[in-house]
């Protein structure tokens, strides 16, 4: 068995010495955060136009993570390329015939992708939170305030389910073409739209970016039945199905 | 010692290895002979547990491969040139690579001095020529200074200086008490370099000999229709898997004499050992001993 320290030390190597690391994490950060300010920016000049309804169900701290809808795509692109630039470059092989043990890789790459988005998660979370905050004015909302702490971490832990679940993805097809033109219709259109239809939407609510929603809202919309902490373990059920589906089908199949 | 014993591999209905059995003998260098889409890449993809087998085993030294504590230290492979990550420079990519392994880095240094790579380092090896990769490739395969290498078809696309230094370097790993496990499609590339030949493929194959007084003008012709020729002892050529009246009308298009111009058919091992005296010890499972074809 190679060691799975040593498994881990050098998957840590890897992410660090290939450019498109810092570069999706940078972007996930800026678009985050930049998109969420142009909204929150936006919110507070048209706030006399919005209808009573809108103003007396306004959630500040939700639409501070307004960003999220662009800035889970720099995410998804990051965590498949961790596994899929392997494939498309052949290195999978130079990787599995030093690592044999397909396990042991799996999850020294999960690891280090935890590890490293964490930490981006949080401090884009925390970051756009207080800037949406600052441009939102007088209509903005404290940290302090109820349920508002959460709402930011639920916002961090969501991101973080993104990543890993776009790893299982990326395991699971392999080529990053595959995997991205998977995952960015689902998450920027197919999963929106369904959301909207009559029926359909009961299961689309389900979705992984529609409980990542409600896991980052104070104020709870209409359309979603379920609390933050169902929607936790909703966000975790995608991410381990995907993640578990992506070990099945590695293990048993030719590199 | 690599046992391979009943190898298959079978994708859908084709049949890529059929019930192959070999062993690889320590301290030589054994050649892999077959012509392109026998199986070979698949065959070392299976005996380092990349490729699942449909069925049959390949152990070292007594064990499957990923019962092997830190594989780099036993097999180094060189199975594809460039397969590595454009964006990593040559040290990062041999550095990961040990560190998976737990070979010092100090290493890395020592095998970039070997393949001569150490000024380009620092690098991005998608800058690097196919040469360049190729020696980085051999560079990762030399890292965990393991008694076993493998290489797939390593002269592929490679310039003359490059092809004879891979040659040479052969030698000297197996002067040095290496098992050296090489496969190529090209006969006469065996003939050089290996001491042993394991043949895997259909057991007759067709050639054409050719002589004629214009060999470069032919050499040239053939390339350009993609045809390998392989020169023979009484200075002609043989083309393998040619048809000859194509042969024929490319020398008349070309205004090429030929002096002969005759369809064989005999088992590689034959067109082998009449390039050479070194014996042929081990074939497939399933095909039966060749004999010349009757008819056709």
């Amino acid at each position: 068995m190679a060691s799975p320290g040593a498994v881990l030390v050098s998957e840590w190597t890897k992410i660090k010495t290939v450019r498109s690391t810092v570069v999706t994490l940078l972007v996930a950060f800026v678009v985050t955060v930049g998109l969420g300010a142009v909204i929150c920016l936006v919110t507070n000049s048209q706030w006399n136009s919005m209808s009573d309804h809108d103003k007396l169900t306004f959630d500040p701290t939700s639409t501070s993570f307004s960003g999220i809808y662009l800035g889970q795509l720099a995410l998804i692109v990051f965590a498949v390329l961790v596994v899929g630039n392997e494939y498309s470059s052949g290195m999978i092989r130079v990787t599995l015939a030093a690592v044999p043990q397909r396990a042991s890789l799996l999850l020294a790459k999960t690891a280090v992708v935890l590890a490293l988005v964490l930490p981006v998660a949080l401090v884009t979370s925390f970051t756009t939170f207080f800037l949406g905050q600052a441009l939102l004015g007088e209509h903005g909302t404290s940290m302090g305030d109820r349920n508002v702490l959460r709402a930011v971490l639920g916002m961090a832990l969501y991101m973080t389910f993104i990543a890993v679940l776009s790893l299982g993805v990326g395991f699971m097809l392999r080529k990053p073409v595959l995997s991205l033109g998977l995952l960015m219709p689902f998450f920027f259109l197919i999963s929106p739209i369904l959301s909207a239809v009559p029926k359909v939407k009961t299961v689309a609510r389900y979705f992984p970016d529609r409980a990542g929603t409600r896991m980052s809202q104070v104020v709870a919309g209409s359309d979603i039945p379920y609390g933050p902490v169902v929607a936790f373990f909703v966000c975790l059920a995608w991410a381990a199905a995907c993640l578990i589906g992506g070990y099945l089908l590695f293990k048993r199949r030719d590199a | 010692m690599i046992e391979v014993h009943e190898l298959t591999k079978r994708y859908g209905g084709t049949l890529a290895v059929d019930g192959l059995s070999f062993q690889v003998p320590q301290g030589v260098v054994t050649g892999f002979l077959g012509p392109n889409g026998a199986g070979k890449s698949t065959t070392m993809r299976m005996m380092l547990d990349l490729d699942r087998p449909t069925s049959g085993r390949v152990t070292i030294d007594g064990k499957h491969y990923n019962q092997l504590s830190e594989p780099l230290k036993y097999i180094g492979a060189l199975l594809e040139a460039k397969a590595v990550h454009p964006g990593r420079t040559a040290y990062n990519h041999l550095l990961w690579l040990a560190q998976s392994n737990r070979i010092p880095a100090s290493r890395v240094d020592e095998v970039l001095g070997l393949v001569g790579l150490r000024e380009v380092a620092r690098r991005r090896s998608g800058g690097f020529s196919l040469g360049m990769g190729q020696r980085l490739g051999i560079a990762a395969a030399m890292l965990g200074d393991p008694q076993i290498m493998m290489f797939d078809e390593p002269v592929n696309g490679l310039d003359p200086e490059g092809i004879l230094w891979i040659r040479n370097l052969m030698k000297s790993l197996a002067e040095e008490g290496r098992t050296v496990f090489v496969s190529s499609h090209l006969m006469s590339e065996m003939a050089l370099t290996a001491d042993h030949l394991v043949v895997i493929g259909q057991g007759s194959h067709g050639f054409v000999r050719i002589r004629t007084p214009q060999r470069e003008a032919l050499l040239d012709a053939l390339a350009d229709a993609g045809l390998i020729a392989v020169p023979t002892v009484d200075g002609g050529f043989e083309v393998m898997d040619g048809d000859p009246a194509a042969i024929g009308d490319l020398a008349r298009d070309r205004g090429i004499a030929l002096h002969e111009l005759s369809p064989q058919r005999a088992s590689l091992e034959e067109a082998f050992l009449q390039m050479t005296s070194d014996s042929v010890e081990y074939r497939t499972g399933s095909e039966q001993p060749a004999q010349p074809r009757k008819g056709n």
